[in-house]
């Protein structure tokens, strides 16, 4: 089997799997849960486009999120837009702001980089705090309309449930596409090697604009969806700690893996709710979380996984050889 | 083919190249040698657009190819190799000279995100491209591996297999045998010369003496960033002023 097959199988695996599981788990609870991985599955994407394939770091990404959840809430909500019109405006708007923002933003590097980023995050949370008056401010901005196509409302959790996790579908299945590609190569190039890239003739300056460009629009779609799915939205979802949150996602699952940015999102999605009895200190198990990742599996849990099942099937293997 | 009038390169106080001119005829192989801090390495950056010249002119061809940067020589058919070999470390052998091919191609984001049918075809063309250029350096069999578990004279191989994928007029290889044994740098220079069969210049900056004075037509010799001579390897093996600063003045 080539590998262009064994990727198509386990995508139609993984979306049989993602349509079947409301069957399975029912309950508002667990529904909402899954809407969420769904959000934070899209944004991990987007953000891995740019950490995992073009090896530039943003901890400013929550902005993205959130700016594409305010236009979202404040052109329905304020100026009566329709809704799908108010997504597309948000992606436009957020896709044009990363490309302005970043061709001075991605000349630097490293932490100088991840400086700037944190920066664009923070300068946003202000906006989105102190513009009370399109913002709702610090007590966030609510009665913001569900989408709809004709008279199907998305309005009830199994509705949202299809709803994002079509889109978050067709996000991956899009980021797979690109990685795969003569452009996956070349941002992966540029994070392993930016002046052979460019001798090579990629255009390394427009290319990682274009790719923080695409992350932005993923990043503002989620934030779109997320605000129509919520109704209500406040800055405290978009401020500096989720943007740690979302790399901790990236990191968590694997840089440079679709299917680890799922994993990630997933895992930490669910880890509050297993972490509500610690209360203020589950912090301290992200850290840790962190942590024994990177020093023991640099590469995330999809190559850790990869890993423990080829060092099996290496055991399996290498008795089979023995016995022959 | 690549001509230099009067390159000045000045860092801070100290000026790594002075007023340096010379020309490289079209099917040569050129090797340019000198001793350490010499601004051979210098020399190369310049013409490949990763630093900038104080002051001179370069040209390929006809092409006044001074102020172009980096990433648009390769169209223009100039690459060159790293002398600390600078492969995609992370990537297949086959995807590094996939990458050599990027400027063969065209699909951008949209049509790559969607997989659009000339995006397809596209994709399988670079793919047997990279695979014959693989198989014309010797590296058919490491398709597969990837580039960081490469021995270091394949990744040597591996980065001139991926210079050849741009399909370019001219080559500028850094240093390619440094950190080879004597059997991979007497392969090396079949496949330097095989290389400019095919048509493609070379110019090689080089320290393995050997190397240098078997393959090269022509040699130019540069001391303190001053061009001290030029001449084919016999006029530079006998010439006085070389062996000076080679061996220091006597």
């Amino acid at each position: 089997m080539t590998k262009e097959k064994r990727e198509i199988i386990m995508f139609l695996i993984f979306t049989l799997a993602v349509l079947a599981v409301p069957f399975f788990l029912q309950g508002s609870y667990f529904m909402n849960v899954l809407v969420f991985i769904g959000i934070n599955t899209m944004l991990a994407v987007g953000l891995n486009l740019l950490m995992g394939y073009a090896g530039q770091i943003s901890l400013g990404h929550a902005a993205f999120f959130g700016l594409g959840a305010y236009i979202s809430g404040v052109l329905t909500t304020t100026y009566e837009l329709n809704p799908w019109s108010a997504l597309a405006v948000a992606a436009g708007a957020n896709g044009g702001l990363a490309f302005v923002i970043g061709f001075p933003i991605l000349k630097l590097r490293g932490h100088f980089l991840a400086m700037a980023t944190l920066g664009f995050g923070i300068i946003m949370f202000i906006v989105f705090n102190e513009t009370v008056a399109v913002t709702g401010g610090p007590s966030g901005l609510s009665g913001i309309p569900n989408l709809h196509i004709s008279s199907l409302v998305f309005d009830n959790d199994m509705h949202n449930y299809y709803l994002i996790w079509s889109v978050t579908l067709v996000t991956m299945l899009l980021s797979i596409n690109l990685s795969q590609s003569r452009i996956g190569r070349a941002l992966r190039a540029i994070a392993d090697s930016e002046v052979a890239a460019r001798v090579m003739g990629v255009n390394a300056r427009v290319l990682k604009v274009q790719i923080f460009t695409v992350s932005a629009v993923i990043s503002a779609v989620a934030g779109s969806l997320y605000a129509h799915t919520m109704t209500f939205i406040s800055p405290a979802s978009f401020g500096f700690n989720f943007s740690v949150e979302l790399v901790t996602m990236v990191i968590i699952g694997g840089l440079g893996s679709i299917y680890g940015s799922f994993l990630g999102a997933a895992i930490l999605t669910m880890m509050p709710e297993f972490l509500r009895v610690l209360q203020d200190f589950d912090i301290i198990v992200y850290g840790l979380l962190l942590i024994i990742m990177t020093m023991y599996m640099p590469g995330g849990l999809i190559s850790g996984f990869n890993q423990i099942t080829g060092f099996i099937g290496g055991k399996i293997k290498g008795r089979g050889g023995s016995h022959a | 083919m690549l001509k230099l009038n009067g390159i000045t390169k000045v860092f801070g106080g100290l000026t790594a190249l002075e007023d340096v001119s010379l020309e490289v005829q079209k099917g040569s192989i050129t090797g340019v040698i000198g001793p350490n801090g010499a601004g051979k390495t210098t020399l190369f950056n310049i013409v490949t657009g990763l630093y900038t010249q104080t002051s001179g002119t370069v040209y390929l061809g006809e092409k006044n190819i001074s102020f172009f940067a980096a990433e648009s020589l390769a169209p223009l058919g100039l690459v060159r190799t790293f002398q600390n070999v600078e492969l995609f470390g992370r990537m297949t052998v086959l995807e590094n000279v996939m990458v050599g091919l990027h400027t063969k191609s065209s699909s951008g984001i949209i049509s790559c995100a969607f997989k659009l049918p000339w995006q397809i075809r596209e994709e399988k063309q670079i793919r047997e491209n990279a695979l014959h250029w693989l198989e014309f350096t010797g590296l058919a069999d490491e398709a597969g591996i990837t580039a960081d578990n490469l021995p270091f004279g394949k990744g040597r191989l591996l980065e001139i297999a991926r210079t050849l994928a741009v399909e370019p007029q001219l080559i500028l290889m850094d240093e390619p045998a440094a950190g080879l044994n004597s059997l991979e740098t007497a392969e090396l220079a079949k496949l330097i010369r095989k290389i400019r069969e095919s048509g493609i210049t070379i110019v090689l900056v080089e320290h393995d003496m050997e190397l240098v004075m078997d393959v090269c037509d022509s040699i130019i010799v540069l001391n303190l960033g001053k061009l001290l001579a030029v001449g084919t390897p016999r006029e530079i093996q006998e010439n006085p002023a070389v062996i000076a600063a080679y061996l220091g003045d006597a």
